[in-house]
């Protein structure tokens, strides 16, 4: 089943997503990406029915760019969060509402901080040092609890992630096979392998 | 289980000798599971109001955002801040406009209101999901821990509590009721406001 996780620490935010699409019992894709990079220093994992996900990631994506494109420069990641919150929300109470779930993690150039956001389909928001969507996150959130530190390096805070992967991986029946984990830091966006 | 518990949360306020508290968990969760610990659910309204929204956190946002929108038009139009009293009205308006696809919260709120004698009145009330007003004298409750709330509360509160004995009181009610609900909890916040003049 589809799983993310994200996680902040010094001066860097990491997200990871599994790389599986699935219509029903069959895996139809192994290497899906499922983090877009809404601009530089910005992330946004998404899950949830599929169609939706795509539909309502593109939509963001392209709004997000627009935005940079008239004023010249990025929304910061509080900014662009509450943006893409309340597009959620209004869809929530419309006549057919996506069904996406998200995490969106950004670098703040301005303050050279971390931002983590935790945004489900009904459109609640919550600004948290570490999330997970999906399955996963019943195992990978107590983990989180124990070993999560904010001041952590980037080996650090990768082995943290790591220990997440292969508790899912252990534990949960219907465990994802392959992620993509990507960071976000002052230099911007980059993908990493564990 | 109902859509109001679906969060978790709880938000209560009291009324004390010319001083109000308002206080709430700090929960955020699905279910049974638990999501954040730094869920604010009171937000300051004026420089004299604290508005709590316990319910569906989607709405929490969603009906801070309305109401401040609503507050500054006030503001601009009157040339004056809201009272507590109008703002409470202004509360229950808002979401009776929504009375047949309601925003799933219970507001509280806790203010104090100006005096014709120039100093303040100690003021809270509270609303259904639909805006059917409750005007309080001693304290109100909402939110998954509401009925441990009304039970602690009636047990501790009494009439005439000086700013420090309301503080005590206010957080001993919210956390030995919220340690008896398993949705509700995760850390307290509190807020006291008293008059500098009383009346």
């Amino acid at each position: 089943m589809e799983t993310s996780f994200a996680l902040t620490g010094k001066g860097y935010l990491i997200m990871a997503a599994d790389t599986t699409s699935a219509r029903s019992i069959v895996k139809m894709k192994v290497d899906e990406d499922k983090i877009k990079t809404l601009s530089p220093h910005l992330l946004m994992a998404y899950s949830g029915e599929p169609g939706d996900t795509i539909q309502f990631a593109e939509y963001v994506e392209r709004n997000i760019r627009l935005y940079q494109i008239r004023n010249l420069y990025a929304l910061r990641p509080a900014a662009a969060a509450s943006w893409i919150r309340r597009a959620v929300a209004e869809s929530l109470r419309s006549r057919k509402p996506y069904s996406v779930n998200l995490l969106l993690g950004g670098y703040d150039t301005a303050t050279d901080d971390p931002h983590l956001y935790w945004v489900d389909y009904l459109g609640t928001m919550a600004e948290v040092p570490f999330a997970a969507h999906g399955y996963g996150s019943y195992f990978a959130l107590s983990l989180l609890d124990r070993y999560h530190d904010p001041d952590a390096t980037l080996e650090e805070g990768l082995a943290t992630l790591k220990r997440c992967i292969d508790e899912v991986s252990k534990r949960l029946v219907v465990s994802p096979g392959a992620y993509k984990i990507k960071v976000v830091d002052k230099d911007g966006v980059r993908e990493v392998e564990l | 289980m109902s859509i109001m518990d679906y969060n978790g949360g709880s938000v209560i306020a009291m009324v004390g000798k010319d001083c109000v508290a308002i206080a709430s968990d700090l929960r955020l969760g699905n279910e049974a599971l638990g999501i954040s610990s730094n869920f604010q659910r009171v937000f300051p309204i004026t420089d004299r109001i604290y508005l709590g929204l316990p319910g569906l956190a989607t709405d929490v946002t969603t009906l801070r955002e309305r109401f401040r929108f609503r507050v500054n038009m006030y503001t601009i139009k009157e040339e004056r801040e809201i009272e507590p009293e109008t703002f409470a009205h202004l509360v229950s308006s808002t979401l009776y406009e929504h009375r047949f696809g309601p925003y799933f919260i219970e507001p509280v709120m806790a203010g104090m209101s100006k005096a014709p004698s120039g100093g303040c009145k100690p003021f809270i009330a509270a609303t259904d999901l639909i805006g059917c007003l409750n005007f309080a004298k001693d304290f109100v409750v909402a939110g998954t821990a509401s009925t441990k709330l009304y039970g602690v509360a009636e047990g501790l509160w009494e009439p005439g509590l000086e700013p420090e004995d309301l503080f005590e009181t206010i957080s001993q009610t919210l956390m030995n009721a919220v340690d008896r609900d398993a949705f509700s909890g995760w850390g307290c916040v509190v807020h006291v406001m008293w008059a500098l003049i009383a009346t």
